[in-house]
């Protein structure tokens, strides 16, 4: 009798954990992209500089300069202002970005040289940045629902030891079938992603180099390489004067705000 | 030493065949390694200026490798619904081929226009899109305003438009990665044909050209040897008439052409176009060997000598000219080691490897298989020399007439010579039975030519292409070169550029020009590149510095004349308007265009240092300078007449035929070789005075000669059949060559001998038993 009411509490046991036990692998790559949005969650608003530098397969260099400006946002992508310092040609120039994870996002760019705010109407993120290898899809902010997931397997990597996720694009104007992202289990950090194209095919390694911690809480690669495999071409960028929490609000990103950004 | 090798032939045929198919199989086995690179870049060396050139421009911008689908509707109208949904579905599936970085079609097109401060970009013809007359209207006035397309990815007429896809192969493994893109582009060609009854899809571009080289080659190989050996089995048959002859004829060829491609795959060669013309070559070049021996074997056998005893006489006979004419032959092709174009280099390695495997089969093998095969002759007299005796008796008695008849003919044809053109149209290299030279033909008709030359104008300095100066020099030259008469089309910043001002002001039309700001057109880029999808960005016309910008000029098809000439046009353009930029033009087209003169000018060396080398060996196997200095004029003079020939019949040089020189100067020198042989070997043992030594050189190598020579002009003429023109050239003019030198030999030699041989020769003291059979 006793033996039997253990037998049953057992299978209860096992029968109530089992779904918990078996988690898909697509549940478990969503369950990290949750946990990579929450340690990074709450930094409210922040700004930085980013030098650029891109290499032909030639050897020959060219460099951009921007600083970004970029403010969160609760249940919509995050709302950005990119300004533009190098070349000298499109100093003053100014991009603002309302972010969206599955819409196309709102977009307007101020021009010195023509005194005006465009709207700009296009789909298309997949295009290269400034002529480099970054796509403005890889720069812009991670959002749950922009991807479909699934991880894949454990891995040592540069953070510790990673977790291997892959995320599919939802949106079907993305210049990719698939990211493959390693992520540190200790601090939710990505190390490594790779991109392959529309054909599957790879693409780009993006890697992180130099995570420093703000806030005592975000981390924030200093360096972010980008290498083509299919052109030969790379892109890094370096980041610098990470700043959080200094006061942005609703008023700098706004359209008619753009032409005074500086 | 060479008796000891004939003596252990015929007692152990069965060895020497078992030795013989184990070293065969063993080179064999090499040609597993044996692939083919198909790729036109092969025809370049790594030190080719062009060819650097090239590769650097391409490493600075992007690599211009395409594939162009030219979809044609059945009702000759692209403007229609369905067509233009279809358009976007190919564009959408040629993202999926291999290595694909770029696909242009009027669908995926990025259209940018205004609505008062919007700038909005997006797909000529979207997903979705309501496609009703009006808006069929609207993207017939785009495209037919648009310089980007019109021309070059739809015609004025609307019956046809391409979409062209730009691939990057990594070129890890060339050999398998053209036929991966090819076979994925043919999917998309059957499956939309397939579900369009009347819709046809034709496929153009450098990676058809490159795959063509290979299928158009392998195609060759698989038609043209069986039909030579079909022309040599015959040839014996009715000339020697045996069976066990041919039959073992057939298997010395077979087994050099085996064991010299295995060795070459053991080197690890590629197969290219003009390589692989290699199997037939040696197959024509292995015969002459086997024709030697066995006519004087059967000659020996008619005189009612055993077997075994005519064999041997005959290889003791034949053994000293059949190696000096292979090793003349094979110094002959590895002329060709000269030629700037590395296939050429393989070709002539591999068929002088060839030949001098016929050679040591034929003296080993050949006769091993002769004494376990069934040999019979009937003992009859050799009836048909009297052709011989009168050719003899007319060349003797018209000597004084045809010397300086001939001479003038000579001098005449030669005269000729200079007048032919070079010219390589890559295209042209194929004939019209090759799918990619009808798609290209009707692309050239319908659309515009595959004759591109890629314009980089680099100003100096960092973002320089924005500065007005700059800008407005490019404008005036793009409309330039648009305006050059063979101009099918012009691919130019210049154009997106004034779209985008006319964007920037509400789509004002007037102001469809040049920004006058370079900040206004730095920035117009800065906002246009952003807005741009995958693979549709700028940088294939924009270095990253922004301080090059490429230009790239579609041409209708063109001579590599007529190319230069545009070429020289282009940089007097720039060297007159704007010479504070570095220009350079480069491209596969001029790379083709430049390549026979290099080619030519590398060879002159080859011939000469082969010509000395064959002079040297024929002086001593003569072992008479005077009568190694004679037999220059007859063996020099049939290439040149071969090419004064030429310019009558094409007056169209190509790399195909810039080798030919080198590699029939080893062969001729055959035809003199034992036609002077046996003169002075009547001139000096039989006492005979020119006249005589004449006649008896023609009663007994005349008929051999005539038959090699047969064998040599069909070996030739079933290369010339060739759909890979390349090939086909080389072997057309080689085989007229050979044929002009059988003349030459017989109706110019011989005068010429009875006029300048007068004094007496002096017997040697020991026979010059060197080349006599």
């Amino acid at each position: 009798m006793n033996l039997t009411k253990s037998f049953y509490l057992l299978l209860t046991l096992t029968l109530l954990s089992g779904p918990v036990l078996a988690q898909t692998p697509e549940e478990r790559g969503l369950e990290i992209a949750r946990e990579v949005k929450q340690r990074d969650f709450g930094w409210a608003d922040m700004q930085a500089e980013m030098l650029m530098v891109l290499r032909n397969k030639q050897g020959e260099e060219s460099v951009r300069e921007i600083r970004i400006k970029s403010l969160e946002q609760e249940g919509d992508g995050d709302k950005s202002l990119t300004i533009f310092d190098k070349p000298l040609d499109v100093k003053g120039t100014a991009f603002l970005s309302f972010s969206h994870p599955l819409e196309a996002d709102d977009q307007w760019l101020y021009l010195p040289a023509l005194k005006r705010v465009k709207r700009i109407s296009s789909r298309n993120k997949s295009g290269p940045f400034m002529g480099s290898e970054f796509a403005y899809e890889d720069l812009s902010s991670f959002e749950i629902e922009k991807y479909s997931y699934k991880y894949i397997k454990d891995e040592s990597c540069e953070g510790g030891t990673c977790f291997v996720v892959e995320q599919y694009p939802v949106d079907k104007d993305s210049g990719y079938t698939r990211r493959v992202a390693w992520i540190d289990q200790d601090q939710y950090r990505v190390w490594k992603v790779e991109f392959y194209d529309r054909k599957n095919s790879l693409l780009k390694t993006l890697s992180f180099k130099g995570y420093q911690q703000y806030l005592d809480r975000y981390w924030r690669a200093d360096l972010q390489q980008m290498i083509n495999h299919q052109n030969g071409k790379s892109t890094d960028l370096k980041w610098s004067g990470y700043q959080f929490r200094v006061g942005l609000n609703d008023s700098d990103f706004n359209k008619n705000t753009l032409k005074r950004a500086r | 030493m060479k008796e000891k090798l004939f003596a252990t032939v015929l007692r152990y045929p069965a060895l020497i065949l078992l030795a013989c198919l184990v070293l065969t199989v063993m080179a064999t086995v090499g040609g597993k390694n044996l692939v083919f690179k198909s790729d036109y870049r092969v025809f370049f060396s790594e030190e080719n200026p062009q060819l650097v050139a090239y590769e650097s421009i391409q490493n600075i911008f992007n690599k211009s490798d395409n594939v162009a689908f030219i979809v044609i509707p059945a009702d000759g109208n692209i403007y229609t619904p369905e067509h233009l949904q279809l358009l976007r579905q190919i564009t959408t599936d040629a993202w999926q081929i291999p290595y694909s970085t770029r696909v242009d079609s009027i669908a995926n097109y990025q259209h940018t226009w205004a609505e008062e401060d919007d700038m909005i970009v997006e797909d000529l013809v979207s997903e979705g899109q309501t496609l009703d007359p009006s808006a069929l209207d609207r993207i017939r006035e785009i495209v037919n305003t648009e310089p980007i397309l019109l021309n070059k990815i739809a015609s004025v007429k609307g019956q046809v438009s391409l979409v062209n896809v730009t691939v990057q192969m990594p070129m890890i493994d060339p050999v398998a990665e053209v036929p991966e893109v090819v076979a994925r582009v043919r999917e998309i060609q059957q499956k939309y044909m397939a579900e369009n009854p009347g819709l046809e899809i034709k496929l153009s571009g450098i990676v058809m050209m490159n795959n063509s080289f290979a299928e158009s080659a392998l195609k060759d190989n698989a038609t043209l040897i069986p039909i030579m050996f079909g022309v040599v089995v015959l040839t014996m048959l009715v000339l020697l008439r045996t069976f066990s002859g041919t039959f073992s004829t057939v298997i010395i060829i077979a087994a050099s052409i085996a064991a010299a491609m295995g060795l070459a795959g053991w080197s690890g060669m590629f197969l290219t176009g003009p390589s692989a013309s290699a199997p037939t070559m040696i197959l024509t070049l292995a015969v002459a060997d086997c024709i030697h021996i066995l006519s004087t074997m059967f000659y020996e056998m008619r005189r009612g000598i055993v077997k075994r005893d005519a064999l041997l006489d005959s290889l003791r006979i034949n053994f000293q000219p059949v190696m000096l004419t292979s090793v003349t032959t094979a110094i002959g092709f590895l002329s060709m080691n000269f030629s700037d174009s590395p296939p050429f280099r393989d070709l002539g390695n591999i068929v002088a490897v060839g030949v001098m495997l016929a050679f040591l089969f034929s003296i080993t093998l050949f006769p091993a298989l002769l004494m376990v095969l069934p040999v019979r002759v009937k003992q009859t007299r050799e009836e048909d020399r009297d052709w011989t005796r009168s050719l003899a008796a007319f060349v003797t008695s018209k000597r004084r007439i045809l010397l300086p008849g001939m001479s003038v003919f000579m001098l005449l044809l030669i005269a000729f010579l200079p007048m032919n053109q070079l010219n390589d149209d890559f295209v042209k290299y194929f004939d019209t039975s090759v799918p990619f030279r009808q798609a290209t033909d009707y692309m050239q008709d319908n659309l515009s030519g595959m004759t591109m030359m890629e314009i980089s104008i680099d100003s100096g300095e960092s973002s320089g292409i924005n500065d007005p100066a700059f800008l407005k020099k490019l404008g005036v030259f793009s409309d330039w070169l648009r305006s050059q008469p063979e101009t099918d089309h012009v691919s130019t910043l210049t154009d997106t550029l004034k779209r985008l001002n006319k964007n920037m002001h509400g789509d004002d039309q007037s102001y469809y020009r040049l920004p006058e700001d370079r900040e206004l057109s730095a920035q117009y880029l800065l906002l246009y590149e952003m807005s741009l999808p995958y693979g549709l960005d700028l940088n294939n016309q924009l270095n990253v510095d922004k301080s090059s910008v490429r230009v790239v000029g579609t041409f209708k098809n063109l001579t590599s004349n007529e190319l230069v000439s545009l070429e020289e046009r282009v940089q007097n353009w720039f060297a007159r308007n704007a010479p504070e930029y570095q220009v350079q033009t480069t491209g596969p087209n001029l790379m083709f265009a430049h390549i026979s003169q290099r080619n030519i000018k590398s060879m002159l060396s080859g011939i000469a240092l082969a010509l000395v080398l064959i002079s040297l060996l024929l002086g001593f196997a003569l072992r008479s300078v005077r009568f190694g200095v004679i037999s220059l004029l007859p063996n020099l003079a049939p290439a040149a007449m071969g090419f004064g020939l030429w310019y009558l019949i094409d007056g169209q040089v190509g790399l195909g035929l810039s080798v030919v020189a080198g590699m029939t100067l080893g062969i001729v020198v055959d035809d003199t070789v034992h036609f002077l042989s046996k003169y002075l070997y009547a001139r000096r043992h039989r006492d005979a005075d020119s006249v005589a030594a004449v006649q008896y050189a023609f009663g007994s190598v005349g008929r051999a000669l005539w038959i090699t020579t047969f064998v040599l002009v069909c070996g030739f003429m079933v290369l010339a059949q060739s759909s890979f023109k390349l090939n086909a050239d080389m072997g057309f003019l080689t085989a007229l060559t050979i044929l002009i030198a059988l003349v030459v030999d017989f109706l110019f030699l011989p005068p010429l001998l009875m006029v300048f041989d007068k004094t007496k020769i002096e017997t040697p003291a020991k026979t010059a038993q060197g080349v006599e059979r």
